[in-house]
């Protein structure tokens, strides 16, 4: 069977700070790593190939730099890994990332077709969680969306469990079909040996924008409807006001929860509702 | 010399590259890059960036960049940094119904809200975003219309009327009993082809942020995931539609121009709930599905109800955290009781996880999960640094502790100093009445 994970690399947001005097983002010194999400789904298409057979190949839309992140991916034990890199494609929306995949995608699938695609949920540089749905409708592939659990993968279906907010559901696509994973779906490994040292030595395929057959306006800044047209640092904190609840604690109490509803941090209706889930 | 690019400030979003008339900008490694040998110091890109990231080199390029000094002017203004001003509400108050202007010049109008049934319950988001809806429809004088997409939907449509909806555009079908993208994207692709509405929204659920890129990428359209705050630009018309990045470092407003419709998902609870009002009527639109069973590709096996308590801890809207101040697990239940009436979720510091009080997936903080609630309750926390890189993007903090220099007093936006034995359960009497109150009302 064969598996193919997109992975991007991400600067690890959680390093990321704004700068209290200045108000902007410090970007200095943020390591980069692999979009945590694809982490999992990359470990979910090796377990898989372990248990079926078959070969993973990745696939990674970035800057050149972006090979360290695919390298690292070869050796937790994918066998194949293509970088697609090109000035084109800089600035690329969620829109035109899901089209550059695909197209890329494609063509794999031409010479050796694809039973099973796996994305991150998100990545947490953009957290939009729209490239994977986005691949899945340009490649006509049904799509489960925050698997937590892949159950079975037998005579062409593939069954997960999902993520939802009232709890799991268990659903069913048929393959060729594509995941989008949660960090739940299961533990990361660590490499072994073996495949470090092939890691080390494999150069990963080095795609750009003319080796596929790109329609160029739906690339880059110009195929992206969307665009920032604003950044601003978000509310600061207050800072805060401090109650004395320790001989009226009862009072003070009710003032807090006086001010979350004159401030409407706190609504009647869907909290009510809520609560009786 | 040429423009000079502060990388601090850069948010790589590209704006400057489309805009430099002679291809000296270039995104490398998600920064603006300048070639300075093509750089003829137009300061065009100056303009355009949001981040305020880009300045023409002292005394460069006299006659050009006079030209654009106007429009410098405004660009500044523009990037003031300081949050984004209530605009929306304040417009949609002041101006009156007006002919329809429709952005972009064409045929494209009306706010839609699809409204998410699921397992026979609305989520609550959609009422919100009727109620959000009315306003961007008063602001850009046009309908606002709900769509409801499922099987057996006649107690919904009332309601959706009762929520303020004009039209209510019905596909009700066996086919979509339960929620599966195909034939969901299908019946909502159709609708907006057919009726071309100008805005279409969904709540930021599991279910919208699953249809909505797949619908947006069928209408080959922009689609903005996750926003907090919606407003109309009063003079383009276009939708401004602000969200956190950079895992909320940063607040984005991005609009979508030239496509339509104008897609955006929107965080559940940030909007307020409008107001209900009984036996309002409007227009019925019902249409066929185009789809049969045999062609969906996805089948629903079961449903495993939550345990929806540490399910979705970093999507939580209401989080009630315990630290080591709650003294042991069976106290544990005063939290609880404050958290069922909010309808929230519980969580702690790595000190209660420690304590084998809560599991490791309800654990917050740089080695746990990190969360942006809309309300966090810190209870016996002390604002280890650990806790508070996990918590203090929260949109609002309150913090009981009976330490005054506790460091958690410092993210909190109203923190007790006082005994948590006595001040939770005074809490949550006191919500418990208004919010029955509410109810009730
Ligand atoms: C590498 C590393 C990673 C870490 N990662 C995390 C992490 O991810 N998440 C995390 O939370 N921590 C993390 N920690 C631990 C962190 O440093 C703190 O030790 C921890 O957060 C403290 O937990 P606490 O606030 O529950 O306990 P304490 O610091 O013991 O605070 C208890 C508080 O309760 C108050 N209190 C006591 N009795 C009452 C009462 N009756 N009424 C009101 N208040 C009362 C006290 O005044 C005190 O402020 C990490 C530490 C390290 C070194
Ligand atoms: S100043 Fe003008 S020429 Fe120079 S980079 Fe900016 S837009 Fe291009
Ligand atoms: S417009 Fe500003 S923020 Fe955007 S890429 Fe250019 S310099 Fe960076």
């Amino acid at each position: 069977m064969h598996f193919l994970v997109c992975l991007k690399q991400v600067p690890d947001t959680s390093e990321v700070r704004i700068d209290p005097a200045t108000n902007t983002l410090m970007r200095e010194g943020v390591p980069s790593i692999i979009n945590p999400y694809d982490a999992h789904a990359l470990e979910e298409a090796i377990r898989l190939k372990e248990k079926v057979g078959g070969k993973v190949t990745i696939i990674s839309m970035g800057p050149p730099q972006a090979k360290e992140a695919l390298k690292k991916a070869m050796s937790f034990g994918a066998d194949r890994a293509i970088l697609l890199s090109d000035r084109a494609f800089a600035g690329s929306d969620s829109l035109a990332t899901a089209y550059v995949l695909t197209v890329a995608i494609q063509k794999v699938h031409e010479s050796d077709p694809v039973d099973l695609v796996f994305t991150g949920k998100e990545a947490i540089d953009g957290d939009t969680a729209q490239t994977g749905p986005g691949i899945a409708q340009r490649l006509g592939f049904p799509q489960l969306t925050y698997a937590i659990k892949v159950r079975d993968l037998n005579d062409g279906w593939v069954t997960v469990e999902r993520k939802t907010e009232a709890g799991r559901e268990v659903a069913k696509a048929m393959l060729p079909a594509l995941i989008t994973v949660e960090k739940e779906l299961n533990e990361l490994r660590y490499a072994s040996l073996p495949n470090m040292m092939k890691a080390a030595k494999y150069e990963p395929e080095y795609w750009e924008a003319k080796s596929l057959p790109y329609d160029t306006t739906q690339l880059g800044l110009k195929g992206s409807p969307t665009s920032v047209v604003r950044i601003f640092p978000p509310p600061a904190r207050s800072g805060g006001d401090k109650i004395d609840g320790m001989k009226d604690p009862q009072g003070a109490a009710a003032m807090v929860v006086e001010k979350m509803f004159q401030q409407n941090i706190i609504m009647t209706h869907p909290l009510a509702k809520g609560g009786k889930h | 010399m040429s423009v000079v690019v502060d990388k601090a400030k850069c948010i790589g979003c590209g704006a400057c590259v489309v805009e430099c008339p002679v291809e000296a900008l270039d995104l490398v490694d998600g920064l603006a890059t300048v070639d300075p040998n093509k750089c003829t110091n137009c300061g065009s890109c100056v303009t355009v960036c949001p981040a305020n990231a880009l300045s023409l080199p002292e005394g460069a390029g006299s006659s050009a960049t006079k030209n654009s000094d106007a429009e410098k002017g405004e660009a500044k203004e523009f990037n003031k940094s300081e949050p984004l001003p209530d605009s929306v509400k304040d417009y949609a108050k002041t101006s009156k119904k007006k002919e329809p202007v429709v952005a972009g010049g064409d045929v494209w109008s009306g706010v839609w809200v699809i409204i998410e049934y699921k397992h026979g319950e609305v989520a609550p988001v959609s009422w919100e975003l009727l109620g959000e809806g009315r306003k961007l429809a008063d602001a850009i004088g046009c309908d606002l219309c709900g769509v409801i997409v499922g099987q057996d939907l006649d107690p919904v449509i009332s309601e959706a009327f009762a929520y303020g909806a004009e039209k209510v555009y019905v596909v009700d079908d066996p086919v979509l009993k339960y929620f599966r993208t195909e034939p969901y994207a299908e019946a909502i692709t159709d609708l907006i082809r057919k009726y071309q509405p100008e805005i279409v929204l969904m709540g930021a659920t599991a279910m919208g942020r699953d249809v909505f890129p797949a619908v947006a990428t069928r209408m080959q359209t922009g689609l903005t995931a996750d926003c907090t705050v919606l407003s109309i630009d009063p003079e383009t018309k276009l939708l401004l539609q602000t969200r956190p990045a950079f895992g909320g470092n940063i607040m984005a407003t991005i609009q979508c121009k030239k496509r339509r419709p104008q897609m955006a998902t929107v965080r559940p609870r940030v909007m307020a709930m409008p107001e209900r009002v009984e036996g309002r009527q409007g227009e019925i639109i019902r249409e066929e599905l185009g789809i049969s069973e045999d062609e969906v590709r996805t089948k629903v096996v079961e449903f495993i109800k939550g345990d929806a308590k540490s399910i979705f801890l970093d999507k939580a809207e209401i989080i009630v955290a315990v630290g080591l101040g709650i003294g042991s697990k069976k106290n544990i239940e005063i939290a609880q009781e404050l958290a069922d009436v909010l309808g929230g979720t519980i969580a702690g510091t790595r000190g209660a996880v420690e304590a084998g009080w809560l599991s490791h997936d309800q654990q917050v903080g740089q080695t746990g999960v990190t969360v942006r609630p809309k309300v966090y309750i810190a209870l016996g926390i002390s604002g280890a640094i650990q806790h508070l890189v996990g918590m203090e993007t929260s949109d609002f903090i309150i913090a009981v502790n009976n330490d005054p220099d506790a460091g958690i007093f410092r993210v909190a936006n109203y923190g007790i100093v006082g005994d948590l034995f006595q001040v939770v359960p005074a809490m949550t009497q006191e919500f418990k009445k208004r919010l029955q109150h509410g109810v009730a009302k």
